[in-house]
């Protein structure tokens, strides 16, 4: 190769010296602007989404002028806040969740029981995987016929599909998360002599908990879709009927805009839940622990 | 065996026996010796190193030490009272960041395990605790969640919390081995520090022949796969400031050939 020698590393004085003032950079920290941080928030910038949405929504619906298809927002947050002021709704939404919570907590029951039984046992987890595996593919509406020939109309088949639909999602994520806690974790638990009930309280369940969380919050989500529309199958039992009924109903009646008004409450039900209670739960604990970003 | 003799030479008993142990785990595929008829013991207050190459078994006969497998055969006893089971008389640190537990604080971590074994009641702990987090400087940080933490850091509260339980050995697993190599510099000086302060007994499992000889009083250098005790060699006569004396120099190069040799006649073997 030519030249190689002239490549050969040619000595460069060597330095001390004390760092340059850096003092005339100002503060080191300083507040965004107003607008930036406005922008940053994401409370605010969806507000704008939804705005937008909503003014796109009263002007079509003024200018296909029909209420028959599609009433203006106006009217659909006008016969919202009638209904929910006359008690109607509050009412439905009420025996809506009252189901809801029935199921949703025996299915949490169910799926704690499992999963112990899973992570203490080697036949226990094939069990749950197998089961699993078979259950959680099958949509929670497909049971309701076997439900309504079980139960017969009322709650307890809205309980039977809305536990269906929470155990499987809730016990494949919990047991996914017990089985990801590093080893290190698991043996430092152990170390301290901790075992049983004990070891899974305070070690399994907490390193386990960002899974947990998520099983918790697809299983809330299942369970509120799969109980409006159990209810729109089936409402009433002696005379109170769900939230999903009050849909159905409407619809029978033609009223567009109380069916509109129906999503609606499903929708900010939906969000409050999703945004308010799990998000609270979230920034208590993942999010401070630093175990999801 | 002379374990007698050994117990005679010097008044003091044997803190920790570690009597043949061989030690055998399996793999989906291989059963695996880890270490055979390993023999070593450990005084009060000794500063024991395992020295080995990689694979040679000394993280899992540290792990047989805290009772996380059994030996296929010999015996493990900790002042007297054979080893079965893990406990908090012998607390881990490991070289892993995730042995914190990430939903509780430095402090609340520290805590922990003197409340969960009850050795100690709630303000005990708390106050022990507090002053063991002051202790590795961390004060500043008592209230910080793990993530916050640098890796030094997470490390100076793992050995925070297995120090306030006063065990009555400390168990290491490379513990600085995932650090870089200022921060490492860094807590070996605090090891010995803090060593200086409460003269607790360690046993210290490392693969760097400088850290061995800078941590260590005593140190067992083991032969590569399956691990077989090679040598013991005492180094209790090196400070952390004569890393570059000629001494130090000739003892990090006996225990390079000790390592290096055993090598090449397994290699020679298998040729």
């Amino acid at each position: 190769m030519p030249g190689v020698e002239m490549r050969a590393l040619r000595p460069r004085p060597e330095f001390e010296r004390d760092p340059v003032d850096a003092s005339d950079i100002g503060d080191v920290e300083r507040p965004l602007a107003l607008t930036e941080r406005l922008t940053n928030n994401d409370a605010v910038r969806r507000l704008a989404i939804l705005v937008v949405l909503g003014l796109v929504w009263e002007l079509y619906a003024r200018w296909i002028d029909n209420p028959l298809i599609l009433p203006t927002l106006g009217a659909t947050l006008t016969t919202f806040f009638g209904d929910l002021m006359s008690g109607v709704l509050i009412d439905r939404v009420a025996t809506s969740l009252r189901s809801l919570m029935i199921g949703y907590f025996a299915g949490l029951f169910l799926a704690a029981l499992l999963t112990t039984v899973a992570v203490s046992t080697r036949i226990g987890s094939d069990v749950l995987s197998t089961l699993t595996a078979m259950f959680n593919p099958v949509p929670a509406i497909a049971l309701l016929p076997l439900a309504l020939i079980w139960f017969g109309l009322g709650i307890p088949s809205l309980v039977f599909v809305i536990v269906h639909s929470v155990l499987w999602a809730v016990a494949l994520n919990t047991l996914t998360g017990f089985r990801s806690v590093p080893e290190t974790l698991r043996m430092s638990g152990r170390n301290y002599g901790l075992g049983g009930i004990r070891y899974v309280g305070l070690i399994l369940i907490p390193a386990a908990f960002p899974s947990i969380l998520a099983g918790l919050k697809i299983g809330w989500a299942f369970a509120w879709r799969t109980l409006i529309a159990a209810e729109l199958v089936f409402g009433v039992s002696s005379r109170s009927g769900g939230l999903g009924w009050y849909i159905f109903e409407a619809r029978s009646e033609l009223e567009t805009d109380r069916v509109f008004a129906g999503l609606l409450a499903v929708i900010l039900i939906g969000l409050i839940v999703e945004a308010v209670i799990f998000r609270f739960i979230e920034k208590r604990t993942v999010l401070r622990w630093g175990m999801q970003r | 065996m002379n374990e007698q003799a050994q117990t005679d030479a010097c008044g003091e008993p044997d803190l920790l026996k570690v009597d043949d142990v061989t030690l055998q785990y399996k793999t989906p595929q291989h059963l695996v010796t880890a270490t055979y008829k390993v023999g070593f013991t450990v005084r009060e207050s000794e500063r024991y190193v395992i020295l080995g190459p990689s694979g040679c078994g000394k993280s899992t006969l540290l792990k047989a030490v805290g009772g996380f497998m059994a030996p296929v055969a010999g015996k493990i006893s900790v002042g007297g009272k054979s080893v079965s089971a893990p406990g908090p008389d012998r607390m881990m640190v490991f070289q892993e960041f995730e042995q914190l537990m990430p939903w509780k604080t430095a402090l609340q971590n520290v805590e922990f395990p003197m409340r969960a074994t009850g050795k100690f009641n709630r303000a005990e702990s708390r106050e022990r605790a507090i002053s063991m987090i002051d202790r590795v400087k961390l004060g500043k940080f008592s209230d910080v969640y793990p993530h916050m933490l640098s890796g030094g850091m997470k490390m100076r509260v793992a050995l925070a919390r297995a120090m306030a339980l006063e065990p009555s050995i400390l168990l290491m697993d490379e513990p600085f081995a995932a650090l870089d190599a200022l921060t490492r510099r860094e807590m070996q000086e605090e090891l010995l520090d803090l060593w200086e302060q409460f003269r607790f007994t360690v046993l210290f499992v490392t693969h760097s022949i400088e850290e061995a000889i800078i941590v260590g009083s005593r140190i067992l250098v083991l032969s590569p796969h399956p691990g077989r005790v090679r040598a013991e060699l005492d180094a209790s006569r090196f400070r952390l400031d004569e890393v570059d004396s000629a001494e130090f120099g000739a003892l990090s190069k006996r225990i390079h050939g000790l390592l290096f040799d055993r090598k090449l006649e397994a290699s020679l073997k298998g040729a």
